[in-house]
């Protein structure tokens, strides 16, 4: 138990270290490179808790696809570095206030929830019974029965974001020769091959 | 000394603190903040997850997943808009995005 305890504190140190890192560090890609940092750990807060399937995707959509387009376009568009610099502490008083007292709150809503005086059981007694078994069995027990609907939601925003994406960046560059398939299969005969009487000895 | 569920949401709590600040303190660099939501969505998920578990009930990991998913989703879109309007501008200041302003 004393290791349990350990291996929290030591995964939520370098998780909140490195969040930290990711607001004040001076170059983007190290930024990125932060927030793998502190996506690993958060992942490895899961796996102690026992949410082994939860901190594996994490792993797989956050550091192997997120993180990664992060790092890609950071280091494709080339930044004026010192100019997005400008103005860093300008707005540090106002995000310092707000964020004191976003945080009170929250230590202030999980005091309420540590006191115990809610309790949401009997809320929804799907998922409840299903929490003997190991923990990707559980999950996909639920997610593909009662949750059938929302998993396809999910699939389906995907296909959006992954649509969107290829909408916005697709471009046509003057200059560039591309096939145009139409213009190709419409070609008739007519237009393409002239027949040329070519006199004796006198050439085209 | 057992970990419980209070330590879990305080965590969260932090990280989701720190995506706040982090948005007040990069306000032109347009990566950092979406990078923020990023952590601000990780603090969002260790919730879930901490519910999920303490409360024994496996929904709470199901909806972290779907959150995941908008989180994935939101990162593609938002860069592309912003690889797209890195090819209109140069550059990626936000403070300059009034073009719709009218």
């Amino acid at each position: 138990m004393i290791l349990q305890a350990l291996a929290f504190y030591v995964f939520a140190a370098i998780t909140v270290a490195a969040a930290a890192m990711v607001v004040v560090s001076r170059n983007p890609v190290y930024s990125v490179l932060f927030l793998i940092l502190a996506f690993f750990n958060a992942a490895g807060l899961f796996l102690l808790i026992g949410a082994e399937f939860i901190a594996m995707i994490l792993v797989i959509v956050y550091v192997g696809a997120v993180a990664v387009l992060f790092l890609f376009v950071v280091m494709m568009l080339d930044i004026n570095l010192t100019e997005l610099r400008e103005g860093f502490l300008e707005y540090f008083p106002v995000g310092a206030l707000i964020g004191a007292v976003l945080f009170a709150e929250l230590l202030l809503g999980v005091g309420i929830i540590g006191a115990g005086s809610t309790t949401v059981a009997g809320l929804n007694a799907h998922g409840a019974q299903v929490m003997a078994i190991d923990n990707t069995r559980a999950i996909g027990r639920v997610l593909y029965t009662q949750y059938f609907y929302l998993f396809q939601v999910a699939g389906l925003v995907l296909l959006v974001a992954m649509i969107g994406a290829i909408v916005l960046t697709l471009r046509s560059r003057p200059g560039v020769r591309r096939q145009k398939a139409v213009e190709q299969i419409n070609r008739t005969k007519e237009q393409s091959v002239t027949v040329v009487k070519v006199p004796t000895r006198g050439g085209v | 000394m057992t970990i419980g569920l209070g330590h879990y949401l305080t965590v969260a709590a932090v990280l989701f603190t720190m995506g706040i600040l982090g948005i007040f303190l990069n306000r032109k660099n347009v990566i950092v903040i979406l990078m923020c939501v990023e952590l601000m969505l990780l603090a969002v998920n260790i919730n879930l997850v901490a519910f999920s578990v303490f409360q024994g009930n496996v929904v709470g990991q199901i909806f972290a997943m779907l959150v995941l998913t908008v989180a994935a989703a939101e990162a593609a879109i938002g860069l592309a808009i912003l690889v797209v309007y890195f090819r209109n501008r140069g550059t990626i200041a936000v403070e300059d995005i009034n073009a719709m302003k009218g």
